[in-house]
């Protein structure tokens, strides 16, 4: 990035980039949409219940593992960033092609931990405690899998000719914002779901 | 900038005017136009609807309409009025005049403005389609008709939505699905409205105009915009544990299944209260704008206006419970909400006295936007004692369900929101036009609305104190019922006539009325020094802002006792001001048109509809199709040059 373009764009009543403010606004608007369904899996999880409770089941040396990928990929979305700083058009794609794999990984883990419960019996209708651990976990995941699409989105944009700035409307550094945050997320889901039981 | 503009293979054509031009714009005084006409589209809906409640309320033991019809008609009267009603009309002044106040091109995402309008339009298709598509079941020994007409056929569960009378059992048909569906669109539309409005008044404001030199209205903007922003994240978690309860087998909300019916009203009214906020604080900010002007004084107490609104924000966020004192959450509970609620009091008191406060000593004049302004916070007023009464406990016990709350509600968001939509309506009139509306008649359509208004609202707070039940569709002779709501009809067709005489004035004032100058009103903000109607650029070069109500400073001095004096080159001042705006040195370059927020909105309400029908393979393919359809527009979107080419 020039420095032209760069005055461009810091030339805001804050002095911040205006689409930066942008997702900041949206992000703590996400963070109450997390809030609301963590507290409703704190609400159903201690209630006595038929069926299958999560807490039975759920696996925490496997989401161990799987959350350590996810955090991993706050690193190599972090490497990305710094690549495109210098302009290093190959090694920034190369991270984020590394965050989107350690994001797919993840739901793979997900998805494999899905089917597991329904094998075991705990159905997204058993009992309230379950229904809202797949949706907090779920729509957790679907938030990854957008974070995924926008990382590739980027890795195909960086094969056009001027490769990828940080002037284009959807930046690395936007999605970068994004996709801490979900991790962010998914810290404190592992903690309040699995950990503290 | 200019390298943002030179992708060539995406360079189109869209033309100006006429249809296209409409559906592709993205310039924010257009959208607020979308905004405006949608948004009244539906008043006259929601007005129709509560025309047929009166008519079946005027008698005793009425059968103008069935029981079935009744709920539905509460329901959809609410809710439009609400959803589809003011918060539109409120988004259309933020949308309108945010730019233009803050001396800005436009907003900061011109094209996410246009989506966030084609959700909330798509909110509505989806929930009024209920009247053709779906269907209100009945209840397995339900007592109700077995055949239920088209005006039964939309959602009856009441605005709230309250489970389990909302839920699977109790309501089997599909009009309660395409309820929550079409919230949840238009709730979307509002939440991508939110963060473009505020990161518009974070970072758009012209050299100078410091949070501190905002116009009143911006600053309620802004309050009402982070409202939106943390509530409509919890009713959509509400909504879509709703729709998983009806569609997909849990029980979130069902006792039976280890359930929690309380916990849908707590997310629902934790959403449901800063809502109210969200319907007021708007009307509020425009009364603070024309209060001052046509009492020719500054706003007195400016900061403790700001910080009141602030502080309503604040608390709207802490006082959910007053709604569900009648269910059961315990004295504690209900104690500390008690309390809460009261303090709402403080700010709002601050607020009115501060009103009061402007307009005395003042120079008043009294246009129809200062009638609506003062009947504002008349009607305001005694919408808000009356909910200061929703605080005692016992009180509330006994008024909850009953008319009382309905005379309350409605004078807070008829008396408040709606009278301060119509003194803002006024008041921007002739800067929207170009046109000046025709006084008298705007003068018969408040008087003619206040009287109806208060012949169709006042009597509710007595029939509810002896008695009267809501969202029941009839009540027996001789209970002291009958002559009240006799009046009560009476007094709707009042206010369905004064709207009729509104749009009669505006229609024939926007082809005939007289040409407006400038600053009409010798007004305080940067809206009123650019011409009127503004060039579609705003400002011809961007103000820089060396006070609050800079306008006005510019306009006049003070003598020595404080009173204005208006500086003898004031007029040449305001005629050099508009010749430089309509002439500008260096053209600005303006947001291009673009096709994909429209295609966006399409694809949700394709997918919308696709959620509804998911379990046929018409909603397979419409669901595959929507997701197809938002993925290329979002991508083709965000590969779209941002910039019509310079000089175009």
């Amino acid at each position: 990035m020039t420095t032209h373009e760069l005055a461009a764009h810091t030339e805001t009543s804050t002095g911040i980039d205006t689409r930066k403010v942008g997702m900041w606004a949206f992000l703590s608007s996400e963070a109450l949409f997390f809030g609301a369904l963590i507290t409703n899996y704190l609400l159903f999880k201690g209630r006595t219940l038929e069926g299958v409770h999560p807490r039975e089941l759920l696996n925490i040396p496997f989401t161990s593992i799987s959350s350590f990928v996810l955090l991993m990929s706050s690193l190599t979305m972090v490497l990305a960033h710094a690549a495109l700083t210098r302009n290093d058009q190959k090694a920034t794609r190369r991270w984020l092609l590394a965050t989107a794999a350690l994001g797919a990984t993840f739901i793979g883990g997900q998805v494999f931990e899905f089917t597991t419960f329904y094998r075991e019996g705990m159905t997204l209708s058993t009992n309230p405690a379950s229904s809202s651990f797949f949706v907090l976990t779920g729509f957790h995941g679907a938030h990854v899998t957008v974070g995924v699409l926008l990382l590739l989105s980027l890795v195909a944009v960086s094969f056009r000719r001027k490769g990828l700035t940080f002037a284009r409307g959807m930046n690395l550094e936007l999605v970068g914002l994004y996709w801490h945050f979900v991790d962010i997320v998914w810290i404190v889901i592992f903690t309040v779901v699995y950990l503290i039981r | 900038m200019t390298s943002i503009a030179t992708s060539g293979a995406l360079r189109r054509r869209i033309p100006a005017t006429g249809f296209w031009s409409w559906v592709t714009t993205v310039d924010h005084k257009r959208i607020a136009k979308l905004y405006g006409y949608t948004g009244f589209a539906f008043f006259i809906i929601g007005g129709l609807e509560a025309l047929l409640i009166r008519l079946q309320l005027a008698r005793p033991e009425n059968a103008f309409v069935t029981p079935a019809e009744y709920n539905s008609l509460f329901t959809m009267h609410g809710t439009t009025m609400i959803f589809l009603v003011v918060m539109p009309l409120a988004a259309a002044f933020m949308n309108y005049l945010l730019p233009l106040m803050l001396g800005a091109r436009d907003v900061a995402f011109p094209r996410l403005n246009a989506l966030g309008y084609w959700f909330f339009l798509g909110g509505g298709i989806v929930l009024y389609s209920s009247y053709i598509l779906a269907t209100a079941g009945v209840p397995a020994g339900g007592f109700v008709p077995e055949t239920i007409s088209r005006l039964g056929s939309a959602a009856n569960g009441g605005w709230f939505m309250y489970p389990p009378n909302s839920g699977a059992t109790f309501s089997p048909g599909s009009v309660i699905d395409f309820w929550l569906v079409g919230i949840a669109l238009a709730g979307v539309g509002s939440l991508v409205s939110s963060v473009n409005l505020l990161t518009t008044i974070f970072n758009l404001r012209a050299k100078g105009m410091s949070l501190m030199r905002m116009p009143v209205f911006a600053w309620m903007s802004m309050v009402v915009n982070f409202l939106l922003l943390f509530s409509i994240p919890i009713i959509t978690v509400a909504i879509f544990m709703l729709i998983f309860d009806r569609q997909f087998g849990t029980s979130f909300f069902e006792a039976s299944g280890g359930g929690d019916p309380v916990l849908y009203q707590h997310l629902f009214w934790l959403f449901g209260h800063p809502e109210v906020y969200i319907l007021i604080l708007p009307a509020m900010g425009i009364v603070s704008e024309v209060l001052p002007v046509f009492s020719r004084k500054p706003l007195f107490g400016y900061p403790a206006v700001v910080f009141a609104g602030i502080a309503i924000g604040f608390l709207g966020f802490g006082v959910w419970a007053h709604h569900m004192f009648a269910s059961g959450i315990g004295p504690i509970t209900q104690a500390a909400f008690g309390l809460s609620t009261m303090t709402i009091a403080i700010p709002t008191g601050i607020k009115v006295f501060n009103w009061i406060g402007t307009m005395w000593g003042g120079k008043l004049r009294f246009k129809a936007p200062m009638l609506f302004a003062i009947g504002f916070v008349a009607m305001f007023t005694i919408g808000g004692l009356s909910g200061v009464t929703h605080s005692i406990v016992p009180a509330d016990w006994q008024q909850t369900d009953t008319y009382y709350v309905v005379a309350h509600f409605h004078y807070v968001l008829f008396g408040g929101a709606m009278f301060g939509i119509f003194a803002g309506l006024y008041y921007w009139f002739p800067k929207l036009t170009g046109r000046m509306y025709h006084e008298r008649l705007a003068k018969w359509h408040f008087w003619l609305m206040l009287i109806g208004f208060n012949l169709t609202f006042g009597p509710m707070h007595w029939l509810g104190l002896i008695g009267m039940a809501r969202r029941t569709y009839t009540y027996a002779p001789g209970l002291g019922f009958d002559f009240w709501n006799m009046v009560s009809t009476i007094g709707s067709f009042l206010i369905a006539s004064s709207v009729l005489l509104f749009m009669a004035n505006w229609i024939d004032s926007r082809r005939r009325g007289k040409p407006a100058p400038m600053d009409p009103w010798d007004a305080r903000t940067l809206e009123w020094s650019i011409p009127s109607p503004p060039p579609e650029y705003n400002f011809g070069e961007v103000p820089a802002v060396e006070a609050l109500d800079d306008l006005w400073h510019q306009k006049y001095d003070e003598d020595e006792r404080g009173r204005p004096v208006r500086k003898p080159d004031a007029d040449a001042r305001l005629s050099d001001l508009e010749q430089r705006h309509l002439h500008p040195a260096h053209p600005p370059h303006l947001p291009a048109p673009s096709a994909f927020p429209p295609l966006a909105g399409l694809s949700a309400l394709g997918f919308a509809f696709g959620l509804l029908y998911h379990a046929t393979a018409f909603g397979v393919v419409l669901l595959v199709l929507a997701t197809v359809g938002l993925v290329v527009s979002f991508l083709s979107w965000s590969q779209e040059p941002l910039e019509e080419e310079a000089g175009k």
